[in-house]
């Protein structure tokens, strides 16, 4: 799960880092006097949508006077950004963070994630604020400082010494410098994150060591014991059929193609679209509906998949295990009944009875085309959509 | 000998008299695994299925002398259960579960840190289907039908998609030694290469299919210990070749976030370790065939 950018820092704040002074208004009515309430001469109008680059894609406004700001925030409320991360549909901005702008005297990368090979946290640090962590591993990489955390007796002090010495931290403000990484460490290890992004972290002209922007990811198992945390999700910044899918219990990621996938199984629905592309076709979506492929998930992925205006062909791709070939067959028969389907069904089925699954198929008023093997359904996937 | 389990392999059932606890064991007993009790903190003392309940997995271990476990219980509670397991001697424990926290999982690894080699527990899971050595034992929720006995070792992450390979080579005729699926968390207890090292010492298995996906090092790590330190011929399926950058496809771990982690870069890289690789998942079986027929 994502977050915004002012509630990562709010986040990162209540653990010790220091952020500039700001807030967040939900109208251009507020944005002015808002501006006069953090004070200061000059402020920063930044479009909260779940995305890096928002400044390439004319989301971030520097104002000199208050009227200014609520042009501004005017201007960028409710509107669609499109940066290199959102995909070509963009995302509406709907809150606007107003913040004191910074004298910059350097900037430099901070990120933590989590390290699969080694298991454990790893801080990520580079004196090339600014750029995106691609970038300067691309560009830059000689300046790229990693550490490894054990995450039983967490970050030592000294680890973050090393890492501010190693960016060429001055001396009087090392100390400063190796709090900041901590409370990011603290933020990340005591809320469930996955990571924490604070790029750039700003060294000011007065000396003062900020967060600039900030990006924080949660682990989405563990969003049972972090309610506080829960309760940022903002779902207007996630795709609307990725919403319906997972407020019903459904693994969603919706994408460009024309046919619609139903599949049980992570791997056995990335396999499917595998096929499909072979075959020559596209997908439009994976979709798990889980293992056991029961007749109530069933149902609601019909609902989803005919959610989709793109899809002009459904395959339904179900290995039946435990749960059986012909239990999941008239789960299928009983989905189509309360949902009409306007394009062509391919449906799949394999494992535990399959012939009597086939036969409850056959045997029902369903308009489909039986496939037999992965590859077979593929290409009567890709064949029916050519019709 | 087999790998993780064999006939013998005492197993109990950790959440045992809860709805999935209790069908699972239902399943394994009816394929023949030797499940000699549960626990359920709190029914000790009583029976369930006709067998013993004990408070404690160190309880089920005094009376019963098993050495194998599989949990069933909420994604909340499964590290304290998978960590239990590990301090009552259990040798082998499968986790079932879908949704464990990674903090959490990383916790569990540390934790069994402190076992010596020897004693140390071998956690398959979590987000997984389980352990199977066909005709001996099951620890696992798999159809065990769908799988043949013979010779050929399976490592998956998915359950289906390990399923749907099972079914592909008994279609052939050819059999399975052992298959082990080690589930879609980005952070498990079994890695690709802990467990092809364990087919590699097993005289029951001939050749071995890894059954992989996008994000994470974990095949690449296999595919060069193979390259390295293996005689037995590898035979693997990346999937996820449609996978945009940046999205998690399912499994949690499912997420390409580095280079090397997407399907193309995998299979490039286990091409050059000398691994044979199933080009689409419907040629897995075919595949194995190919190998096995050559290595005759």
């Amino acid at each position: 799960m994502d977050i915004h950018e002012y509630q990562a820092k709010k986040i990162l704040s209540s653990f010790g880092v220091t952020i500039p002074r700001g807030g967040i208004v939900y109208s251009p009515e507020n944005a002015e006097n808002k501006a006069r309430e953090i004070g200061g001469s000059k402020w920063v109008v930044k479009a909260q949508i779940h995305s890096g680059a928002r400044g390439k894609a004319g989301g971030i406004i520097v104002c000199d006077t208050p009227l200014a700001v609520a042009q501004a925030t005017d201007k960028l409320i409710g509107k669609k950004l499109v940066t290199n991360q959102t995909g070509p549909e963009g995302k509406v901005a709907n809150r606007i963070y107003i913040e004191e702008a910074t004298d910059i005297e350097r900037e430099l990368y901070l990120g933590l994630v989590f390290d699969r090979s080694s298991e454990s946290i790893m801080v990520v640090a580079s004196t090339e604020g600014g750029m995106s962590v691609e970038e300067i591993s691309k560009e830059k990489p000689e300046t790229i400082i990693r550490s490894k955390i054990e995450v039983a007796v967490g970050m030592q002090s000294f680890q973050a010494r090393e890492i501010a010495f190693g960016l060429g931290i001055e001396p009087d403000l090392i100390r400063r410098v190796s709090e900041t990484i901590i409370g990011c460490y603290k933020a990340f290890s005591e809320l469930d994150a996955t990571m924490v992004e604070v790029n750039p972290l700003v060294i000011s002209k007065q000396k003062q060591i900020l967060a600039l922007d900030c990006k924080m990811s949660f682990d989405n198992n563990a969003m049972f014991r972090r309610t506080q945390v829960s309760e940022l999700r903002d779902k207007t910044q996630e795709d609307e059929k990725e919403v319906f899918a997972s407020d019903r219990g459904l693994n969603y990621v919706s994408l460009d193609g024309n046919i619609g996938n139903i599949i049980n199984g992570a791997g056995l629905a990335m396999a499917s679209m595998d096929m499909i592309k072979l075959a020559g076709g596209s997908p439009a979506n994976f979709l798990d509906v889980g293992g056991g492929a029961t007749p109530d998930k069933i149902v609601k992925a019909f609902k989803l998949i005919t959610m989709d205006e793109k899809v002009e062909v459904i395959l339904v791709n179900i290995f039946a295990g435990i749960n059986r070939c012909d239990w999941v067959a008239e789960g299928i028969v009983q989905a189509l009944e309360k949902i009409e389907i306007k394009v062509p069904l391919v449906i799949r089925l394999a494992g535990t009875n399959v012939e009597k699954g086939n036969q409850i198929l056959k045997d029902s008023n369903i308009n489909y085309i039986e496939a037999n093997t992965l590859e077979d359904a593929a290409n009567k996937a890709v064949g029916a959509l050519k019709k | 000998m087999t790998v993780l389990i064999d006939k013998k392999s005492k197993i109990i059932i950790q959440g045992f008299t809860g709805k999935m606890g209790s069908f699972h064991a239902e399943e394994m007993i009816k394929y023949g695994s030797n499940v000699v009790g549960g626990v359920t903190p709190g029914k000790g003392g009583t029976k369930h299925l006709d067998l013993p309940v004990f408070n404690t997995v160190k309880d089920a271990v005094k009376h019963t002398g098993a050495t194998a476990s599989i949990l069933f219980v909420p994604p909340a509670f499964a590290a304290d259960s998978a960590m239990e397991a590990a301090d009552a001697g259990i040798k082998t424990c499968v986790a079932i579960v879908d949704g464990i926290p990674s903090h959490d999982m990383i916790r569990i690894k540390r934790y069994m840190r402190r076992y010596t080699r020897g004693d140390k527990m071998t956690l398959v899971g979590p987000n997984c289907a389980g352990i199977i050595s066909p005709g001996k034992s099951m620890l696992g929720i798999m159809p065990g039908h769908i799988y043949k006995e013979g010779r050929v070792g399976i490592i998956s992450r998915s359950g289906t998609l390990g399923y749907e390979a099972a079914q592909q080579l008994k279609n052939l005729n050819i059999g399975v030694s052992t298959s082990v699926g080690i589930g879609g968390d980005p952070i498990n207890g079994s890695s690709f290469k802990d467990v092809i090292e364990k087919f590699e010492q097993d005289s029951e298995t001939d050749a071995v299919l890894m059954i992989g996906e996008i994000g994470g090092p974990q095949e690449v790590a296999a595919g060069q210990f193979a390259k390295e330190n293996m005689k037995k011929p590898v035979i693997a399926y990346i999937a996820g070749l449609t996978a945009p950058k940046g999205r998690v496809m399912g499994h949690a771990g499912a997420i390409v976030s580095a280079y090397g982690e997407s399907a193309i870069e995998k299979v490039e890289i286990l091409k050059e370790c000398g691994i044979k690789i199933s080009k689409n998942p419907s040629v897995m079986g075919d595949t194995v065939k190919s190998v096995l027929d050559k290595n005759l």
